[in-house]
């Protein structure tokens, strides 16, 4: 508005200019003022949303940024017992955490295998949700059956399913050593060595995740326009042609945000561990979170800073993450 | 308008945030319940951690008996897991709501409750009754600081298992030793097919025998030293790892207890390392329907000594109950000689009493005629603060000995290093 009254004043020569009252300066309070006059339904309407995810997002975050700043442990913080109240006594001691964090070869070791754990689950569930979504995408005897058979896993609560493979896993009495074992094969042990136990956790972590991936792609699936395929066998396109130069950029937005979304809950994923080796044999299979858990839970003080700062580091990892992961789609041109 | 939103967001969380820091007191007073004219009225919540499904029938009921010689007392039996129970007591101590009156807490966990202020002093109480007859080892793990925050509820240590008839067949002794284990291992193996030993894996507890038998320990209170990487530790995790290598132990780095528990129970193995909140569980197996076959042995000794570490259980009593003449009663209730006598009775527990030993239903029992010289050379755990947290390092080194990923030096060091991040004031 401002910014048409001038030339429109400007290009009337000849008119008797009245120098009417000056509009006020557009001053930052006016505007908030006026986004407000202007838009108060709106502001309403998002209030309780707003509201509710700073109860429960926002206080826990902003308060477990500040404990990391502080050399909080359980003998240290507020505490009331019956009628006696202790008052806080930690104090605040800057950065000092993190850096003791980057100092620690543990940490070290359980991000080096927290990143393996991370890439090996997303890409291997990724490949086969994608392959199970386009053999589902045809016309096949039963594929309503395939589908919901397939969902399974994502139906059940996730401890239960865990506890399953537990059962599974067993060594001695677990159902899959009794098949090889009646087969004349060697007894695995799958929570018990240190390898195996690695590839047993990733193995329970892709088939928890499967269903989601194979869902999700195959709304993607249907999503592309089915000429397209026609015109590309037209034109003779072999099968894997039509699959590389179609489907997969016709999946990229979906892709996209099943593997966010996908790396996230991956990278702490704390059930799949803690329930099946509990981070063992020794700390194998030890997560970051899983790890910031035993230095929270198992410690006495409770250590409340440390795992606070760990609980910080894992959520900056993955602001990073998620940051470079969208400029780099953004580099390849697409719209997120 | 998006960035509006999430500048209105952080803003509130940041504002709440602040005010939460401030700190919110709620005084609760006006507690009911107290004397009345003389006599106990009032709720007593107990958390008892005891064994679902074989024990904790037994204490619900004693602990109703409560009721009977206090009729205005409501006592309120929760079960709480023992895996649970350590930090669901700190969450509900330190925030002043949900706490119970009385815990059963584990020995280490006494000191830890203590040095942190959640539990009521009870010397000079009603609590602590004829205190002279506990047995010295048991009141040991109830003191911090000078002061008494316990009562002793039960006392244990562990011993070998074993299946009677296994060992017949195989024509063996009870192995006093770990060489005569070795030994006996190969006939086992060879007359029956089965495993000699279940190790426990999983579960630091479980190599505290083979550390004492080496004459070594976790650390040592008196001149605050860490001794865990010292020459016998180092010989401690040797043994355990030669046990496993040479077949005479079958061992997992997960699920241990079931495992073993299911091994025991079936005859796969001829013995198994337990303590006596075990007995119940292990006699409901197939392999003791009889249960004359069931055996129990002191632990094989080391190359220097046999020695099996001390447990047990205390009651003890929240500062900030809201009925502490009540549970103060009701502890003393709990521990007295009359109620340890039927726990005896009915669980094979041992009692901390000396004088409950006498009673002829006790003398007679079986897994306490076994237990009590055990427990009474038991080594003594260190009875500090930090005492639970000691077991969770070791833990890790010892599986990752078991599992080939660490040598006993490396474990050692490393359990060792662990320790002195722990202990501050420890060399």
């Amino acid at each position: 508005m401002a910014v048409h009254t001038g030339p429109s004043v400007a290009k009337a020569p000849g008119k008797a200019t009245v120098p009417g009252p000056r509009r006020p300066a557009r001053t930052r309070e006016s505007g908030v003022r006026r986004a407000l006059s202007t838009h108060w339904y709106a502001w309403t309407m998002v209030a309780p949303v707003v509201i509710v995810l700073a109860i429960i997002v926002g206080y826990p975050l902003g308060r477990g940024i500040w404990l990391s700043l502080t050399d909080a442990t359980e003998a240290n913080v507020e505490r009331t017992i019956g009628v006696n109240h202790i008052p806080a006594t930690y104090e605040f001691t800057g950065l000092q955490n993190y850096v003791d964090a980057f100092g620690d070869p543990v940490f070290l070791q359980r991000l080096v295998w927290t990143i393996v754990w991370t890439v090996a689950c997303v890409s291997i569930t990724y490949s086969l949700g994608l392959a199970l979504a386009t053999l589902l995408n045809r016309q096949v005897a039963g594929r309503g059956f395939y589908r919901m058979a397939l969902v399974v896993p994502w139906a059940i609560p996730g401890f239960v399913s865990v506890f399953s493979w537990n059962f599974l896993y067993n060594e001695k009495h677990g159902l899959l050593n009794k098949i090889l074992v009646g087969g004349g094969i060697d007894a695995v042990p799958w929570l018990n060595d240190p390898t195996i136990a690695k590839l047993s956790v990733i193995a329970v972590n892709v088939w928890l995740g499967v269903p989601f991936m194979m869902v999700a792609l195959l709304g993607g699936l249907q999503s592309i326009p089915g000429d397209l395929y026609e015109a590309a066998e037209m034109d003779g396109a072999s099968a894997w042609q039509r699959f590389r130069h179609i489907t997969l950029p016709g999946l990229r937005p979906v892709s996209t945000t099943v593997i966010l979304l996908s790396t996230i809950w991956t990278f702490n994923m704390f059930p799949v561990i803690f329930l099946l080796t509990r981070g063992g044999p020794g700390d194998a299979t030890e997560i970051l979170v899983t790890q910031a858990f035993r230095m929270t839970f198992v410690d006495s003080p409770r250590n409340f800073s440390t795992s606070a700062t760990w609980g910080v580091i894992i959520l900056l990892l993955l602001l990073v993450f998620a940051f470079f992961y969208r400029r780099v789609l953004k580099k390849q041109g697409e719209v997120w | 308008m998006r960035r509006g939103i999430a500048a209105t967001a952080l803003v509130a969380s940041l504002a709440l945030a602040a005010t939460a820091c401030g700190g919110d007191t709620t005084d609760e007073s006006g507690a009911k319940g107290g004397k009345s004219g003389g006599e106990l009225a009032g709720t007593v919540t107990w958390w008892d951690t005891s064994t679902v499904g074989s024990e904790d029938k037994v204490f619900k009921a004693l602990a109703e008996g409560f009721e009977k010689e206090h009729p205005k007392v409501k006592v309120n039996y929760v079960n709480v897991p023992f895996a649970d129970a350590q930090n669901k007591f700190k969450n509900a101590a330190s925030s002043g709501s949900g706490a119970p009156d009385v815990i059963r807490s584990e020995v280490a966990w006494t000191p830890d409750f203590a040095s942190l202020g959640y539990l009521a002093p009870l010397d000079g109480t009603a609590a602590l009754d004829k205190e002279d007859d506990y047995l010295k080892q048991a009141a040991a793990s109830t003191k911090y600081d000078g002061k008494t925050f316990g009562v002793p509820q039960v006392i244990d240590s562990v011993g070998i298992f074993y299946n009677k008839k296994l060992l017949k067949e195989a024509g063996v002794e009870v192995p006093k030793t770990l060489d005569e284990l070795t030994e006996a291992a190969k006939v086992i193996k060879s007359k029956t097919g089965k495993a000699a030993l279940y190790l426990r894996g999983d579960d630091a507890y479980w190599f505290l025998s083979f550390l004492y038998g080496e004459g070594g320990d976790m650390i040592n209170t008196k001149d605050k030293s860490v001794t865990i990487d010292d020459k016998p530790a180092i010989d401690a995790f040797k043994a355990v790892k030669e046990l496993v290598d040479s077949k005479a132990a079958v061992t997992d780095a997960t699920n241990g207890w079931d495992n073993m528990q299911k091994a025991i129970k079936d005859g796969e193995v001829a013995m198994a390392i337990n303590g006596p909140w075990a007995v119940t569980d292990t006699l409901a197996g197939d392999a003791f329907k009889d249960k004359a076959n069931f055996g129990v042995a002191p632990v094989p000794a080391g190359s220097k000594t046999a020695g099996s570490p001390q447990g047990g259980h205390n009651y003890a009593v929240y500062a900030g109950s809201k009925n502490l003449d009540a549970s103060y009663e009701f502890v003393k209730y709990m521990s007295s000689a009359k109620v340890q006598a039927e726990v005896t009775e009915k669980l094979s527990l041992l009692p901390t009493r000396a004088s409950v030993y006498g009673e002829p239903k006790v003398a007679e029992n079986e897994i306490v005629q076994f237990f009590k010289p055990v427990v009474e050379t038991a080594v003594e755990r260190p009875w500090v603060p930090e005492g639970g947290s000691l077991f969770a390092p070791l833990q890790t080194q010892y599986t990752k000995v078991l599992t080939g990923q660490a040598t006993p030096e490396q474990a050692a060091k490393s359990t060792g290093d662990s320790y002195r991040k722990l202990l501050k004031d420890y060399k």
